[in-house]
C-alpha cells in the first residue's frame, strides 16, 4: 500500500522536475517547482514526518518560491531562446554527467544496502509527536545552530535588501 | 516488496542528479537558482528518509535548517539577480563571461 | 713562553679594515697613520716575542697557539693555529720590519695619487697574509695566507687598473700563480692522504717513518709543492709574471716581489725541509732549476734598460740562488740568503722609486745619467746595495751567497757544476747591478731638458727608510759569519732547529778549509771582474755596449727579448685554452645551459597558453568540470 503511494508520489516528482528544467517560460518553470515541492510534501507526510511535511509546505512552497515568482515577474523574463544557444556541447556532456553522477549513486546504494531493504515503515509513535521531539531537540541539543540560524536570516534580510536597493543618482 | 530506505534514497538521487543538469543546461540565472532549490530538496528526501529510519530526530532537525538557510540563500541570491538585471538587462549567464583569460 | 701570536695579524687586518671601509674619508696622513701604525706595532710585538723565543733554551724553541677548530670533517681536523720557532720568529720580524720602512716610504711616494685609501688598505692586507702564511701552524692555513698574497698581488700589480698594461699585468701575475696553486693542492691533498694531517710539526715529525727516502711518493709530493713554489717564488717555467709585475707602484715592488711574498716559495720548501730532504731526487731538481733561473735571468738583465725591469730579473736571479741553496740541503743559508735579499732588494727598488721620483717618472736608463751630485742620499744608499748585491766583502750579501755557493759543492747534494754556474752568476749580477748604478748616476747627463730642471731629492719621509735599510745591508751580514771566518754563524745556529738535516754518514768527506777559502776567493775575483767590465763599458767606453751588441747581434736580441718565452708560452698555452674556451662558450654556455633554462622557461609559458583556454568565464563551464570531477572521484571509489 505505501509502496504504491510512493511510487506514484515519486513519479510525479520527477516529473515536476523534469518540467522545471525543460520548460521555456521561467513562470511555467516555477509553478512546476512548487508542484514538486507540494509532491515533496506529500512523502514527507507518507512516512510520518508530518512537522517537516508542513514546514515544507508553508516556508518553501508558500515563501520561497512566491519569492521566485515576484522576481520573475519583476524581471520580466523573456522565454529562453534556443536557437542562439551555441554551447550543445556543454549540455550534452552536461547530461552525460548527470546521469554518470547518477548511476554512481545507485551504485553505492546497492552496495550499501546489499543486506537488502529492511521494511522502512513503522507508524511513528503516537507518543512521540514529531512535533514536539523536534522542538526538544531545537532547543536543547541544537541550540547554538538554532540561534545562529535567526542571525543568518536577518543578515540575509538586510542583505537582500541593500543589495537591491536602487541607489539614489542625483 | 515493502517500502525501503533504497527507494528513498534513489529518488532522491534522480532528483540532485535533474538539479545538476538543470543547472548545466539553462542559462536563465533565475532558473538555474531553482535547480539548485531542487538539489536541496533532493537532499531533504534523503535526510527525511535515513531519519525515519534511524529513528533518530536528527535527520529531521537538519532539515528544518536546511529549509531555512535556503529561505535565506534564496532571498539574497535574487537580490543579487535583481542588481545584475538593473545593471546589464539580462540575466543570462553566458553574458557574464568578463572572467575569462 | 706566552703572549697571544695573533696580537701580530690583528693589527694589519684591522688597517685593512679600517682604511678599506672608512679611508675615503679620512685624509691622508690619517690613512698613513693608520696603515703604517698597524705594521709598526706589529713589528714591535714580533720583535718583542723574539726576544721572549730567544730566552727559552734553543731545543724548546716551540711555540703554538691555537685560535679555534676550524674545519672538523671526519677524519680531517685542522685548527686555526700558529706556530713560532725560529724560522717563523725571523720571518715575521722581516716581514713586519721591512713592511714597515715601505709603508713609511709609501706615504711619500704615493702621496700624489687618488686612491690613497685603497693602496694603504691593499697594504696591510698583504702584510697580513704574509703573516699568515709564515705563523701557519698547519698547511691549510698556510694555504690560506698563501692564495691571500696571490690576491694581493693582483690587487697591487694592478692598482692603476685604467691602464690597460697594469690590469694585464695584474691578471697574468694572478693566474700563473694559480697555475702554481694548483700544483700546490696537489701536494697538499698528496700530504692529507698519507699522513691524515695537515699540521707541519706531526707531518715533519712523521715524515721518516711513513715514507720511503727517495720513493716515488714523497718524491712526486715535493716536487707538486715545488710547483707552486716556482709559482710564487718566480723561478723557471713561471717566473713570467714578474717582469711584468713592474707596472704596479714601485713601493709595491718592493714590498711584494722583493722583501716577502716572493720568498713564501722559498719559506715553505724550508718549512717542508722534513719531505724534502727524502726526496732527493727533487732536491736534485730544485737546485738545478734555481742555478738555471738564476743564470737564465742574470743574461736577460745585461741588456734591459728599463731600471726596474734589471730589478726584476735581478729578484728571479737571486730567488733562483736561494732554490739552489734549498736544493742542497743548505736550506739555512737559503733563509739567510732571503734576509740579506730582503734588506738590499728592498732598498734598491725604493731607490729606484726615489731615482724615478726626482726625474719626474722616468724609467729609462738611456735617459738618465750624471746623477750623483743631484740625488746624493738615493746615490749612496742604492751604491751600497749594488756592493752587497754583488758579494762584495764586507757587506751582508757576500756572507749569504757566499755560503749558497759552498754549499752548492761541499754539500752532499751538492755538485761541481752548480757551483760554476753560481759564480758566473754572480759575476753577471756584479756587472749587470753595476751597470745600472753607472747608467743611472754616472756619466754625462741624458736626462730630457724638460725634466732636468726638476730634479730634486725626495722627501726624509723617503729617504729615511732607504738609509735604515742601507745599514741593515751592511750589518745584516754579520749574524752569518762563517767558522772559515773565525765567526759564529749565528743565524746557521739560530734557524738549525728548524730544519732537517743530512745524516752524519750522508756527510762523507770533510772538505778542507783551504778549498774553502780557494772557492771564497775565486767568487770575489770574479765579483769585482764583473765590477770592472762594467766600469769599463759604461763609463770608460761608452761605446762598448753598442758595438757589442752590434757585433753578437743574434745573441743581443735573444737577450733582449727575453728569450722570447713569453711569446712562445702565448702561442703554445694561451692560444689553444683562448680557442677552448671560445668552443666551450659557443657550445656548452650558450646552447646547452641558456637552452635549458629558455627551454623551462618556454614549457611554463606554453603550459599557461595551453591551460588559459578552460578560463571561459562561463559559469556552466566551470559546473561542468566540476561534476567532471565528483563523477571520477565518485568513480574511483566505485572501481577501488
Amino acid at each position: 500500500m505505501q509502496l504504491a503511494i510512493f511510487i506514484i508520489f515519486a513519479i510525479l516528482c520527477i516529473f515536476g522536475s523534469i518540467l522545471v528544467i525543460t520548460l521555456r517560460s521561467a513562470v511555467s518553470s516555477a509553478i512546476a517547482l512548487v508542484f514538486v515541492m507540494c509532491v515533496i510534501a506529500g512523502l514527507f507526510a507518507l512516512v510520518g514526518a508530518l512537522f517537516v511535511a508542513a514546514l515544507q509546505v508553508i516556508v518553501y512552497a508558500g515563501a520561497v518560491m512566491v519569492l521566485f515568482l515576484f522576481i520573475i515577474m519583476l524581471l520580466n523574463l523573456k522565454e529562453e531562446l534556443i536557437s542562439e544557444d551555441d554551447k550543445k556541447f556543454t549540455r550534452f556532456l552536461g547530461i552525460v554527467l548527470g546521469t554518470a553522477f547518477l548511476f554512481e549513486l545507485a551504485f553505492f546504494v546497492r552496495t550499501a544496502l546489499m543486506r537488502g531493504s529492511e521494511a522502512l515503515y513503522e507508524p511513528v509513535p503516537k507518543t512521540l509527536s514529531s512535533i514536539a521531539v523536534i522542538s526538544s531537540e531545537l532547543f536543547t541539543k541544537f541550540l547554538f545552530p538554532f540561534e545562529l540560524t535567526s542571525v543568518l536570516l536577518l543578515i540575509a534580510i538586510v542583505g537582500a535588501i541593500l543589495l537591491a536597493k536602487k541607489k539614489n543618482e542625483k | 516488496m515493502s517500502l525501503g530506505l533504497a527507494h528513498f534514497l534513489v529518488l532522491s538521487g534522480v532528483i540532485f542528479a535533474i538539479g545538476v543538469i538543470g543547472v548545466i543546461i539553462r542559462r536563465n540565472a533565475i532558473i538555474i537558482l531553482m535547480s539548485i532549490e531542487l538539489m536541496l530538496n533532493a537532499v531533504n528526501i534523503a535526510l527525511v528518509a535515513f531519519s525515519v529510519y534511524m529513528r533518530n530526530m536528527d535527520g529531521q532537525v537538519f532539515v528544518f535548517f536546511i529549509i531555512t538557510v535556503a529561505a535565506a540563500e534564496a532571498a539574497v541570491g535574487l537580490a543579487l539577480a535583481v542588481v545584475i538585471s538593473r545593471n546589464r538587462k539580462s540575466v543570462d549567464v553566458d553574458d557574464f563571461n568578463l572572467m575569462k583569460w | 713562553m706566552h703572549g697571544p701570536l695573533w696580537l701580530i695579524l690583528a693589527f694589519p687586518l684591522l688597517g685593512f679594515l679600517i682604511n678599506g671601509i672608512f679611508g675615503n674619508k679620512f685624509n691622508r696622513v690619517t690613512v698613513s697613520l693608520v696603515a703604517c701604525g698597524a705594521v709598526g706595532i706589529s713589528f714591535v710585538w714580533s720583535a718583542v716575542l723574539f726576544f721572549r723565543l730567544i730566552a727559552l733554551p734553543p731545543e724548546s724553541r716551540i711555540y703554538v697557539e691555537k685560535l679555534f677548530d676550524w674545519i672538523s670533517a671526519g677524519k680531517f681536523n685542522a685548527a686555526f693555529s700558529f706556530y713560532l720557532d725560529p724560522l717563523s720568529a725571523l720571518m715575521i720580524l722581516m716581514v713586519s720590519g721591512v713592511g714597515f720602512l715601505i709603508h713609511i716610504y709609501s706615504h711619500g711616494y704615493m702621496g700624489h695619487d687618488e686612491s690613497y685609501a685603497r693602496y694603504f688598505s691593499f697594504l696591510n692586507l698583504f702584510t697580513f697574509s704574509m703573516l699568515l702564511l709564515v705563523l701557519g701552524a698547519n698547511l691549510l692555513v698556510l694555504f690560506v695566507g698563501w692564495e691571500g698574497v696571490g690576491l694581493c698581488s693582483y690587487l697591487l700589480i694592478g692598482f692603476w687598473f685604467t691602464k690597460k698594461s697594469a690590469s694585464n699585468a695584474g691578471k697574468k701575475a694572478f693566474i700563473v700563480n694559480r697555475i702554481g696553486d694548483y700544483g700546490f693542492l696537489l701536494g697538499l691533498f698528496l700530504i692529507f692522504v698519507t699522513f691524515g694531517t695537515l699540521n707541519i710539526a706531526q707531518i715533519t715529525e712523521q715524515a721518516p717513518r711513513l715514507l720511503a727516502s727517495g720513493g716515488i711518493l714523497v718524491t712526486i709530493m715535493t716536487l707538486l709543492l715545488f710547483v707552486g713554489a716556482t709559482g710564487k717564488s718566480a723561478q723557471i717555467p713561471l717566473y713570467i709574471w714578474l717582469p711584468d709585475a713592474m707596472e704596479g707602484p714601485t713601493p709595491v715592488s718592493a714590498l711584494i716581489h722583493a722583501a716577502t711574498m716572493v720568498t713564501a716559495g722559498v719559506y715553505m720548501m724550508a718549512r717542508m725541509s722534513a719531505l724534502y730532504m727524502l726526496a732527493p731526487l727533487t732536491m736534485g731538481i730544485v737546485a738545478a732549476i734555481g742555478a738555471l733561473t738564476a743564470i737564465f735571468a742574470a743574461t736577460i738583465a745585461l741588456t734591459q734598460f728599463d731600471i726596474k725591469r734589471v730589478l726584476a730579473y735581478s729578484t728571479i736571479s737571486q730567488l733562483g740562488y736561494m732554490f739552489l741553496a734549498c736544493g742542497v740541503g743548505a736550506f739555512g743559508a737559503g733563509i739567510f740568503h732571503l734576509m740579506t735579499h730582503a734588506f738590499f732588494k728592498a732598498l734598491l727598488f725604493m731607490g729606484a722609486g726615489s731615482v724615478m721620483h726626482a726625474l719626474s717618472n722616468e724609467q729609462d736608463m738611456r735617459y738618465m745619467g750624471g746623477l750623483k751630485k743631484k740625488i746624493p742620499i738615493t746615490f749612496w744608499t742604492m751604491l751600497i746595495a749594488t756592493l752587497a748585491i754583488s758579494g762584495v766583502p764586507g757587506f751582508s750579501g757576500f756572507f749569504s751567497k757566499d755560503e749558497i755557493l759552498w754549499e752548492s759543492f761541499a754539500s752532499p747534494q751538492g755538485n761541481i757544476l752548480l757551483w760554476i754556474i753560481g759564480v758566473i752568476t754572480a759575476g753577471l749580477t756584479a756587472l749587470y747591478m753595476f751597470r745600472l748604478i753607472f747608467m743611472t748616476f754616472y756619466g754625462e747627463s741624458r736626462v730630457k731638458s724638460h725634466i732636468e730642471k726638476h730634479i730634486h731629492e725626495s722627501p726624509s719621509v723617503m729617504t729615511i727608510p732607504l738609509i735604515a735599510l742601507a745599514v741593515l745591508s751592511v750589518i745584516g751580514g754579520y749574524v752569518g759569519i762563517p767558522h772559515l771566518l773565525d765567526g759564529s754563524d749565528r743565524i746557521g745556529r739560530f734557524l738549525e732547529p728548524s730544519f732537517a738535516h743530512f745524516s752524519e754518514s750522508a756527510i762523507e768527506g770533510h772538505h778542507s778549509a783551504g778549498t774553502e777559502w780557494l772557492f771564497m776567493i775565486i767568487s770575489v775575483i770574479i765579483a769585482l771582474t764583473g765590477i770592472y767590465i762594467a766600469y769599463k763599458m759604461y763609463i770608460a767606453k761608452p761605446e762598448l755596449p753598442v758595438a757589442f751588441a752590434k757585433k753578437f747581434k743574434g745573441v743581443y736580441t735573444v737577450l733582449y727579448n727575453k728569450y722570447y718565452v713569453d711569446e712562445f708560452y702565448g702561442y703554445t698555452v694561451v692560444k689553444p685554452f683562448i680557442k677552448l674556451s671560445r668552443i666551450m662558450y659557443n657550445i656548452f654556455d650558450r646552447v646547452i645551459i641558456d637552452g635549458s633554462v629558455n627551454l623551462i622557461a618556454y614549457i611554463t609559458e606554453w603550459t599557461g597558453e595551453v591551460l588559459k583556454w578552460f578560463q571561459t568565464g562561463y559559469v556552466r563551464h566551470y559546473i561542468v568540470t566540476f561534476m567532471f570531477g565528483v563523477v571520477i572521484i565518485l568513480g574511483y571509489f566505485i572501481f577501488r
